[in-house]
């Protein structure tokens, strides 16, 4: 990792530590016929925060957040999502996919604002909250564009802008930044840190970056793998407060990224 | 692009014409007439409004047909490819329609319906229909699930599902089964004049054989090949403004 070159200015997050818990998760199991994905995986999720997974491959992060967005069933456990039990999908969760599901015949703005024309918005409605989104992500003049005529990086960023579009108040972001170039990841994670400061939304990340998960975490969740369980929880804490610029300088910053490291390369060969 | 295909098209009739000139004066067979000769012979039977006449028979078995089994294809492939129990109940009969020789189920459709529109309309229906409802069933079941789970994710109801995500999803094989439904439809709609009762183009090609006038033969042939061809290009028009985003091919993640 090279050592930062942000220089946009931009007040550290000092988030206060009074933590409701949005999201929780409690015992989860999730079997897929003889494969074991998840095992008695209990999580919390602060309100307003944002917690990273942070495991290997295959470990069963994607199962997990799909669990909480109610599109998988667990075998056993449960899921609560401000206090309610989740037994479907919902209005208060939005998802942004791995394999960034885009539909191939519609165009980009037709994509952003699907989740609103499936909650039955207006469509100039919709289209003028779209754009908007579309130009935050960085996509402005390719409205009308087709999935096929975007790079990978674009297509993501569109399932990003989706995602925002419907106003969740909880994220459920699949390596949101995998197919992005660095430039513009490193915008993004920024861009992230304001949301998070700016929109008491909560966020559930999914990350194989060590770097970025402590980068833009309040807390780290660290995964074994299958079948997974949280083997650690780290908590950044000083280096929010010394402003966006300073993380990537900060000693503990670095700490907590060889910590991670340290613990996770015994999974790999 | 668009004036570059067309140059092709254009090409590529004029070599066929032009090898069909040339097959007809080697000539092939004295049943083989120029390419020239059956043009006029074409033109005379259009002029004479003989072409009108039979059309206006050959056009009924076959536009009926062709809707009943497009609407209905369409919607039992949509079924069949969205619940388990209706794909086990109606995938073996359209399999076995598909397979069975219709030239040997001809005289038990007239045995059942009589010589007259009916029987044409279904031996048009059976060789259209197959394609259709096995092709629609295909696409249906073979739409990605990951986009079927960000539908779900973003709160569709199931309705919204089929229509918004199934049905688009699958229209390029959709319309690729219509396309050869409607061509087999075609080849059954003459099937049908000439094994049930002669009338409108096959009783022309029934007739002119007869009397081994065989340019207007040809003409009548040639007629209805080239209706056929209009009518694919018509749909594939309608396709085209339908779902613009599907042309060019896929996105592959
Ligand atoms: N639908 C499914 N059917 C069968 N097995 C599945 C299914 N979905 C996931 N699995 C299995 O569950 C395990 C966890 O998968 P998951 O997609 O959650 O991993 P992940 O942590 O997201 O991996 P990655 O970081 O590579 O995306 C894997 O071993 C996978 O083979
Ligand atoms: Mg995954």
């Amino acid at each position: 990792m090279s050592p930062t070159s942000a220089t946009e200015a931009g007040s550290g997050a000092d988030r206060d530590t009074a933590t409701e818990i949005a999201v929780s998760t409690r015992k989860i199991s999730k079997n897929f016929g003889d494969v074991e994905a998840l095992n008695d995986l209990s999580l919390e999720f602060p309100r307003g925060q944002l917690t990273s997974l942070l495991g290997p491959s295959g470990c069963g992060k994607t199962t997990l957040l799909k669990i909480i967005a109610g599109l998988l069933e667990p075998t056993s456990g449960d899921v609560e999502v401000n206090g309610r039990k989740v037994t479907g999908p919902g209005p208060d969760r939005a998802f942004v996919f791995q394999d960034f599901a885009l539909l191939p015949w519609a165009s980009v703005i037709r994509n952003v604002a699907f989740g609103l024309e499936l909650r039955g918005v207006a469509r100039s409605e919709r289209e003028a909250v779209a754009e908007d989104y579309i130009r935050q992500v960085g996509l402005a003049s390719f409205e009308k564009a087709y999935p096929h005529e975007l790079s990978g990086g674009m297509r993501q960023r569109v399932g990003l802008a989706r995602a925002l579009a419907v106003d969740a108040k909880v994220l459920l972001m699949d390596e949101p930044f995998s197919a992005v170039d660095e430039q513009t990841r490193r915008k993004f994670q920024e861009d992230l840190l304001g949301l998070v400061q700016d929109q008491r939304k909560t966020f559930i990340f999914v990350t194989h970056s060590i770097e970025e998960a402590v980068y833009v975490s309040d807390q780290v969740a660290i995964l074994l793998p299958r079948p997974s369980r949280v083997s650690e929880i780290i908590r950044p804490s000083s280096f929010r407060g010394k402003g966006i610029d300073n993380i990537r300088r900060d000693s503990e910053y670095l700490d907590i990224v060889d910590e991670i490291w340290a613990s996770l390369r015994r999974y790999v060969e | 692009m668009m004036k570059r295909s067309l140059t092709l098209k254009i090409l590529s009739a004029a070599i066929l014409f032009g090898a069909w000139e040339i097959a007809g004066h080697i000539p092939v067979s004295f049943a083989f007439p120029t390419f020239h000769e059956s043009i006029g012979a074409l033109f005379r039977m259009i002029g004479d409004g003989t072409m009108l006449k039979a059309y206006a028979e050959t056009l009924k078995p076959l536009a009926a047909g062709i809707a009943i089994s497009a609407f209905l294809g369409i919607a039992i492939g949509l079924w069949v490819g969205l619940s388990r129990f209706f794909d086990w109940l109606f995938s073996p009969i359209f399999i076995v329609m598909q397979a069975a020789p219709l030239a040997a189920l001809i005289p038990l459709l007239v045995l059942a319906y009589g010589i007259g529109l009916t029987s044409k309309i279904l031996v048009v229906c059976i060789m259209a229909m197959p394609v259709i409802v096995l092709n629609t069933a295909g696409a249906v079941r073979n739409t990605p699930d990951s986009i079927k789970e960000m539908g779900r994710a973003y709160l569709a109801t199931d309705l919204d599902i089929i229509l918004k995500i199934i049905i688009p999803a699958a229209s390029p094989v959709i319309f690729a089964g219509l396309r050869l439904g409607i061509s087999a439809g075609f080849i059954g709609a003459i099937l049908a004049e000439l094994k049930i009762t002669p009338t409108g183009v096959g009783d022309i090609i029934t007739y002119s054989r007869s009397i081994a006038d065989y340019p207007s033969m040809y003409a009548a042939i040639f007629s209805i090949i080239l209706l056929a061809v209009l009518f694919l290009n018509l749909l594939e028009r309608i396709e085209a403004v339908l779902f613009k985003g599907n042309q060019r091919g896929y996105v592959s993640d």
